[in-house]
């Protein structure tokens, strides 16, 4: 039986598990929404296509699942762009369709015509033009294959409207063949035998685990071989879920703001295994010091990334919990005890410290602090990007897995509250906290009312300093206290929350927050916390851009 | 150091900006490129030359293999090849020096092509060496106008780009 190009998206989706589905509809997808009014999967109706991109990734980073968006031509697409850029920055799956023009004015400047594949071929995985209905089957099938396989990504699928009107015969291919797309799973056995060799003779060895121990769900063979070997683990941001943060073994996430002795591990290190990360500049520092007097092992399913931001002695490429169960065989428990009291006593000489007076204003660390306590550290949390985010990394201990969406690679203002959305359908059992900057939340506060309209019950913690605090910073630090346009005023957050049809709670006092916390998880319904905090706080530790990671400016009491 | 790259590639639309685009993004620089399909009609050869040293070629062979219309990446400088380019060149001339342009261009087994009453058009192949001495010959009568290829290269002996090795 024939059946339209529309038809076949759904039928697709249907066969792919796909449950729900991020979106905003427009002229060019009319018969797409058209033929999800007969369909059992869920739509959410966001409130600018952004806010479906990055409730589409939120969904994706706790659940493991591609996210799925569909939004029409020109702005529909192009509002896109910023989510499918985020999600491809930090590995995360998503299949976007989107409207185009009929293929008969493609190229004319048509109403609301937008080159959308090639505007998005520098941040997506892949992307499809698709005039022709006939491949439109197997276009799909490659498209989710793609986007949750090897290094995952976000793939973009552009369909005239012709295409979605057009009718051919619907057989979903069992299997995908693409020469040019074969992901390699199992590292090489030569040089993970190597690997082993090396870490059995380490003397200062760290584990420096990324998003990819996440993604690829191997967290588990982390923390055994992390045990058995008695090695310290250090994770990036993405990172950071992969290994419980309160472990005896764990030193925090590293870099530009991560702990001093996480940095000061990673440059006295003799051997660095890096699992499923990736060198990033706000990682190593300058990298010629990060390199010196150190063997590199580094495990990445993308070759790419294997010696592009650094040298390696073994390149191991390979899915990170395959490599890490291997890596298990044959690891052996090693004598590090002098290297963890050596990292004990970084630990005490420069620990993550701030001052709360009880009848202060409120310091922004503590009600991080606080939403740890509250929530027994077992939120899912996200957050937008910023300050907040950074305390967020150094203050919540995370014990599980998926347990947070963080704009990491292209840091996303906006991503934090749009992705919430997501994580809570996601995983509807679970508590979700986002926390926000007062900067970064109103990028796409918008998003309140869809979360109102579903009734979605997130918890919307923003740490409102009144600055764009991060930037605040970096011009105390680098541009002599020159303020210049990062004071902001926001608007009254409650009576926002409150005109939406949400909660809103304004705390100003220390002894507030924990109660505000606590009445928040109480109200089953979105909640959007005020909290009133210090103006002039300032994330520390700081590698200032270009020096080496162990050269952090450490802070002191205000 | 220049290098040539051979690249197969799905002869689909849009292939050679996916190409072309992480060259530009990745600030990798093109010194030529020349496109065509190979004997198989679904598949396109890039001829694509770089200046690049070994560690940034590695890391543009690996980043080419990313795109999903990448099928083979082989770096033909690893290998005994043959290297040819053509170029036309529009010289001015007349009846008074044509004859002394034809036996400049003869000596290099090049071709006049097109003859009008003030210029010349000559088609030269070879080497990039080949062509850049004949456009320094032809200089003196005042080129007009050139166009060139870009450089084409094919392995040595029976070993082929799809069969042999990568690089």
């Amino acid at each position: 039986m024939k059946i339209s190009g529309a038809r076949m998206v759904i039928e697709a989706l249907k066969k792919e598990g796909v449950d729900i589905i991020f979106g905003y509809p427009g002229g060019a997808v009319l018969s797409l929404y058209d033929q999800l009014y007969d369909s059992d999967i869920r739509h959410i109706l966001t409130r600018h296509e952004q806010g479906a991109a990055h409730a589409a990734d939120g969904y994706a980073r706790v659940t493991g699942k591609p996210g799925v968006v569909f939004a029409t031509s020109g702005p529909g697409a192009t509002n896109l762009v910023t989510g499918i850029a985020t999600a491809y920055m930090d590995s995360v799956p998503m299949v976007l369709f989107t409207g185009q023009v009929a293929t008969s004015l493609i190229g004319t400047d048509a109403f609301q015509e937008a080159d959308i594949t090639g505007i998005t071929y520098p941040v997506t995985k892949h992307n499809y033009l698709v005039k022709d209905v006939r491949q439109l089957p197997r276009v799909i099938k490659e498209a989710f294959h793609i986007a949750t396989t090897g290094r995952f990504g976000p793939v973009l699928i552009d369909l005239p409207k012709d295409t979605q009107a057009a009718e051919a015969e619907f057989v979903y291919p069992e299997k995908v063949s693409m020469v040019g797309y074969n992901p390699t799973y199992a590292g090489h056995q030569g040089q993970i035998a190597r690997a082993a060799k090396l870490i059995a003779r380490a003397q200062r060895p760290v584990i420096y685990a990324g998003g990819g121990v996440v993604f690829s769900g191997g967290h588990e063979y982390l923390l055994e071989f992390a045990e058995k070997t008695n090695i310290p683990v250090t994770t990036t941001l993405m990172g950071l879920t992969g290994f419980p943060g309160n472990h005896r073994l764990s030193l925090g996430m590293l870099g530009m703001h991560g702990t001093y002795w996480a940095n000061m591990s990673m440059s006295h290190a003799d051997v660095i295994i890096a699992i499923g990360a990736r060198f990033d500049e706000r990682v190593t520092g300058k990298v010629d010091d990060f390199v010196r007097d150190k063997k590199i092992i580094h495990i990445d399913i993308d070759p790419a990334e294997i010696g592009k931001n650094i040298r390696v002695d073994i390149p191991i490429v390979g899915d990170a919990r395959m490599v890490l169960g291997e890596l298990l065989k044959k690891a052996e428990p090693l004598a590090t005890e002098a290297w963890l009291s050596q990292i004990e006593d970084w630990k005490r000489q420069g620990p993550l410290c701030y001052k709360q007076d009880e009848n202060g204003k409120i310091a922004p660390q503590y009600v991080i602090e606080q939403i740890y306590q509250q929530t027994g550290g077992n939120a899912i949390i996200t957050t937008e990007v910023g300050q907040h985010q950074m305390w967020t990394a150094q203050y919540y201990r995370f014990s599980r897995p998926r347990s947070l969406a963080s704009s990491g690679g292209l840091g996303t203002m906006g991503y934090g509250f749009p992705a919430s959305l997501g994580a809570q359908l996601g995983r509807p059992d679970e508590l979700v906290f986002c926390i926000a900057g007062d900067g970064s939340f109103l990028m796409n506060s918008q998003e309140l009312a869809t979360a109102v309209a579903y009734n979605i019950p997130v918890k919307v913690a923003i740490i409102n300093n009144g600055y764009l605090g991060l930037v605040r910073q970096l011009q105390e630090f680098f541009c002599r206290r020159r303020y210049i346009a990062v004071d902001i005023q926001s608007p009254n957050f409650v009576k926002l929350a409150e005109a939406f049809g949400a909660h809103g709670l304004l705390v100003e006092k220390p002894g507030d927050v924990a109660p505000a916390i606590r009445r928040a998880m109480d109200i089953n319904g979105p909640v959007v916390i005020d909290f009133r905090v210090k103006d002039d706080e300032n994330v520390f530790p700081m590698v200032p851009p270009s020096a080496q990671i162990s050269e952090m400016i450490r802070g002191a009491f205000k | 150091m220049r290098k040539v790259l051979a690249v197969l590639v799905d002869n689909t639309p849009g292939v050679l900006v996916r190409v072309a685009g992480l060259f530009a993004r990745r600030g990798f620089n093109i010194e030529s490129l020349a496109v065509g399909t190979t004997v198989d009609k679904t598949v396109s050869r890039i001829t694509v030359e770089v200046d690049a040293d070994n560690e940034m070629l590695e890391q543009v062979i690996k980043q080419l293999y990313k795109l999903i219309n990448v099928l083979k990446v082989s770096n033909l400088s690893e290998f005994p090849s043959v290297h040819r380019e053509l170029c036309l060149i529009k010289v001015q001339a007349n009846a008074n020096n044509r004859a002394e342009i034809q036996q400049i261009l003869s000596s290099f087994r090049a071709h006049i092509i097109d003859i009008s009453h003030q210029s010349v058009i000559a088609e030269v192949t070879g080497s990039e060496d080949k062509i850049e001495a004949i456009i320094s010959l032809l200089q003196v009568y005042g080129i007009m106008e050139i166009v060139r290829t870009g450089k084409i290269s094919l392995m040595r002996g029976s070993k082929t780009v799809r069969n042999g090795e990568t690089g």
